[in-house]
């Protein structure tokens, strides 16, 4: 598998406290990597510093061979690599078809047009329907994205993603706060995204997760624990003895 | 409860209603002949071209400036300066007072957007103060006094010494402004900005740099501000830094206020209304200002949304743009 983002050595702190501790990690293309670890290990911030949101102190990271370690979020989402946020971010204010033309916008053709109504642009929103058709919001387009549930809206955050047409996808916590039939179409989703895409997968959801990932890392107090196949990570005794539990 | 209206929108018809009733002011002012009638509402509709410029950049951008004044004054000296270099056709003088705008919003623009919130509003305020004091320490343009105008500006060889005449140009000036800005709202650059000012790292996570598209909203704000301080000065016939006061762009922000913010049809509206209230009060009491302060204080209270959110209530339209 040719590795599609690699990350060496990455170092971040806040103060005296090492959140990212010299993190090295590679994905394969195609694969779906969880990252999985306690509360307060510093996944959040892994995700943040993948995704341009913010600079590591230290370290690299690389994607398809290209050091993207000092490029903005903007630059980052223009070659491929798109995040789901854990605390839902989305635009209250507009629609849901709205949200996800955006993000179909963005990556096609400038925004510096002045006249032409957005709104009446076909190629546009036949492309942000079928990315809500995709995560199956189709027949809430015309909602305002504030008037969602909040399953909808981890839907919703999933479609704006996955229109800015990613090769590798970071999803944070897509699975927060959801339950019962709107947990499993998300699992359903991501086992169907998983054939063509990348992903980074963080989620506390362990039975998710050991349902999806193609590999695990675990993440303890910011420096990798383990990684390894679903089957390595389940038997590691340092894994089960930092994060699983005694009944895992 | 969509929002993509199937015919009219209804803030469009009721910025149309607006703009055919004040069509019809200056012959209401004939027939009842009261000619200041027209001259107050000449009034309204520059501020309204003033307050609309200004929903641009704080309904829709959420970018709160508190020196939008500045512009009105740019615009008002672009006259005076045209005068002076024998430049009096209004349209050349508009250019001229873009040109000012352009080239300050520009500048203050780039350094005001590196901040946000609160310090936004101040840097704002230090700049159109800059721009103030500027023109108070410009002797030869009267100073701190101003300086009246020989005459009004003519239009392609119009002249608009004529009340009614001016008042027609102020009127189809602020169509097109609405116009122009209804149409850039609802295009892709105005997505862009009602979508960073919903969620700026939200767009960045779409693959968005939000400055250069909020800089240069601030830019077609100022250019467009000036235009009503280009009518204003032709108005009064007189060009003061008391135009780019720090007073006046709290006004505006009043006015929109009143009207409702991020709608275009909302500032229209509130700039009407408080001009008119000004008036009105003023008559009544030299301390108008008093009750203008109260009537600013009912709305914030039981209409946040100015009229806007009144008239939605009503149902009559005017929805959140």
């Amino acid at each position: 598998m040719a590795e599609l983002l690699e990350i060496r050595d990455l170092r971040k702190n806040f103060g005296a406290l090492a959140v990212t501790d010299g993190v090295s990690l590679s994905v394969g293309e195609g694969e779906l990597h969880a990252i999985i670890g306690p509360n307060g290990a510093g996944k959040t911030t892994l995700i943040a510093q993948l995704s341009g949101q913010l600079a590591p102190d230290g370290g690299q990271v690389l994607y398809g061979g290209e050091d993207i370690t000092h490029l903005d979020m903007a630059a980052r989402v223009r070659r491929g690599l798109a995040r789901s946020f854990q605390i839902t971010a989305l635009l209250p204010g507009m629609t849901v078809l709205e949200n996800v033309a955006l993000a179909v916008q963005a990556r096609s053709g400038s925004s510096f047009r002045f006249w032409r109504d957005a709104g009446g642009e076909e190629i546009t929103n036949a492309q942000a329907r079928a990315a809500l058709e995709e995560v199956g919001l189709a027949d809430r387009a015309a909602v305002l994205a504030s008037a969602l549930s909040h399953g909808e809206q981890r839907q919703l955050e999933l479609a704006v993603a996955l229109a800015t047409k990613p090769r590798l996808l970071l999803l944070d916590e897509p699975l927060a706060g959801t339950g019962g039939q709107e947990a499993e179409r998300l699992i359903a989703l991501m086992q169907r995204l998983k054939s063509r895409l990348t992903i980074v997968l963080i989620e506390h959801d362990m039975d998710a997760v050991f349902q999806l990932a193609d590999r695990i890392s675990v993440l303890v107090y910011g420096a990798i624990a383990a990684t390894g196949t679903p089957e390595a990570v389940r038997a590691d005794p340092a894994v089960r003895a930092a994060y699983l539990g005694e009944d895992a | 409860m969509s929002r993509f209206a199937p015919q009219i929108a209804p803030r469009l018809k009721a910025a149309l209603a607006i703009l055919v009733l004040m069509a019809l002011v200056p012959v209401a002012a004939h027939a009842i002949g009261d000619p200041f009638l027209s001259v107050i509402a000449n009034r309204m509709l520059v501020f309204a071209i003033a307050a609309l410029s200004l929903d641009l950049i704080l309904g829709y951008g959420a970018m709160v400036s508190f020196g939008h004044a500045a512009y009105l004054g740019f615009g008002a000296y672009a006259v005076a300066l045209g005068a002076r270099w024998g430049v009096t056709d209004l349209l050349a003088q508009i250019l001229l007072g873009m040109v000012f705008s352009a080239a300050f919003a520009l500048v203050t623009g780039a350094i005001s957007l590196r901040t946000r919130g609160v310090y936004f509003i101040m840097i704002t305020l230090a700049f159109a103060q800059m721009a103030y004091f500027f023109f108070v320490s410009q002797g030869s343009l009267g100073g701190d006094d101003g300086v009246a105008l020989q005459g009004r500006s003519t239009l392609l060889g119009l002249s608009l010494d004529g009340d009614v005449t001016l008042y027609y140009v102020t009127l189809g000036a602020l169509a097109l402004v609405y116009a122009g800005l209804y149409r850039l709202t609802g295009s892709r650059f105005g997505r862009v900005l009602k979508g960073t000012r919903e969620n700026s790292l939200r767009m960045q996570a779409m693959g968005y740099r939000p400055f250069p598209y909020q800089l240069v909203a601030y830019v077609i704000a100022g250019c467009l501000c000036s235009v009503a301080g280009v009518l204003l000065a032709n108005l009064t016939e007189y060009v003061s830094p008391a135009y780019m006061g720090w007073h006046r762009s709290g006004e505006m922000i009043v006015m929109l206020v009143f009207g409702g913010i991020g709608t275009l049809t909302g500032a229209m509206a509130g700039a009407l209304v408080a001009v008119g209230l000004e008036e009105v009060l003023a008559a009544f009491s030299e301390h108008w200002r008093l009750g203008f302060g109260l009537a600013l204080v009912l709305v914030v209270l039981f209409s946040p949304e100015g009229l806007t959110g009144l008239a939605k209530r009503l149902g009559i339209g005017g929805k959140h743009g």
